[in-house]
């Protein structure tokens, strides 16, 4: 039943952002660390154990397939919701520092994306 | 009139599916037919999102609006969460682990860039004290450790309210920039969407900007993106607020 894998989806997350919590805790911060990128690896490790010993049916596959699916939409509705009056009426300043953040950040991800690119196929 | 206007409200979570299947669709047929694929689908669609809230938006987008306050649920962390991590179904673990290094050193990379770009933005209007130069280049890291960051160490509301603009500035045109400067950057290989997620960071912005890109990289930037917003609240009242009272 596809309610089996959107169970397992959830525990995964739920799971994840627990764990998260708790190591925001335990530094100190009211803030969740890494709670989502923990819940991918539970899916990921869960799903091969259950793959493994032939459990993994295909309508329980389908119960997380279908959220996978759903994530452009779901992003689309996030931008939706996004305060973007709230970012424009912070004046000048805070639009360039937000800009000036993005790009030499899009300048980084080009010269260490290539960089590690050249050390792989040393041709 | 009143009645649908009832249906619509009571029942917000499919009011929100059917109008974002609509964008969806319109977004899809406008990339087919007006750019020849050329432009994404969902790069279209992510800039309706963002148009719409232009129009018709408050503190929360659209979701302000009582009929459409189920695109905030929609589109709210739960199922946004939710989702990022049904993407990783069929991902192997290996893929993670090898750009595991790169992936760790992006995040202080990023965190520690925007720190240094929006405090330098800050000095640069005249900003002196360490408190509202560490607040506001929290802010450039994400809209959460400017406030998170602020609150820490004592910085006045209007500079908070700065800082909050300076990350939903950087959201916003991460969402926007990511699909058109990819191919630029590099960013079609798992790799560089760990590398891109860390740098970046801020969560919306690269959830956005992979999915117009290739919806294939979110999980990869996601993994490193997770861990951004919490080192920065871990990282901004402590290390980098010392080391900006020690310059200043």
């Amino acid at each position: 039943m596809p309610i089996y894998g959107t169970a397992l989806l959830s525990l995964c997350l739920l799971t994840g952002l627990t764990v998260g919590r708790m190591i925001g805790a335990a530094l100190g911060v009211d803030a969740d660390i890494g709670g989502v990128g923990i819940a991918m690896i539970l899916l990921i490790l869960g799903c091969d154990a259950l793959q493994r010993r032939g459990l993994m049916k295909a309508p329980t596959e389908s119960g997380i397939v279908f959220w996978g699916q759903m994530y452009v939409p779901i992003v689309v509705a996030m931008a939706a919701s996004q305060n973007v009056r709230g970012a424009l009426s912070g004046g000048v300043m805070a639009i360039l520092a937000g800009l000036s953040a993005v790009g030499i950040s899009f300048v980084l991800v080009a010269v260490l994306a290539k960089k590690g690119r050249k050390e792989e196929n040393p041709s | 009139m009143n009645v649908l206007d009832g249906v619509l409200t009571k029942n917000g979570l499919l009011t929100a599916f059917a109008l974002i299947g609509v964008t969806m669709l319109v977004s899809y047929w406008a990339s087919e037919k007006l750019t020849r694929g050329r432009l994404h689908g969902s790069a279209i669609a992510i800039l309706l999102g963002l148009l719409m809230t232009v129009y018709a938006g408050g503190k929360n987008g659209v979701a302000d609006i009582p009929m459409l306050s189920g695109v905030g649920l929609m589109g709210g962390a739960m199922l946004r969460d939710f989702a990022i991590v049904a993407t990783a179904f069929g991902v192997r673990m290996e893929e993670f682990v090898k750009s595991g290094v790169i992936g760790m050193v992006s995040l202080f990379l990023g965190l520690f860039v925007s720190f240094f770009a929006g405090g330098a933005v800050a000095f640069a209007f005249g900003y002196r004290d360490p408190v509202s130069i560490t607040t506001i280049g929290a802010g450039a890291a994400t809209y959460i450790v400017g406030p998170v960051t602020g609150g820490a160490i004592g910085a006045s509301s209007d500079v908070i309210a700065l800082s909050i603009a300076a990350g939903l500035v950087k959201a916003i045109a991460v969402m926007i920039a990511t699909p058109f400067l990819a191919k630029a950057i590099g960013l079609n290989n798992p790799r560089a969407a760990m590398i891109f997620g860390g740098l970046m960071g801020t969560n919306s912005g690269v959830m956005a900007g992979l999915a117009a890109t290739d919806p294939k990289l979110v999980p990869y930037g996601a993994m490193t993106a997770t861990f951004y917003t919490g080192l920065g609240c871990l990282l901004g009242p402590s290390v980098v607020f010392i080391f900006v009272r020690s310059i200043l």
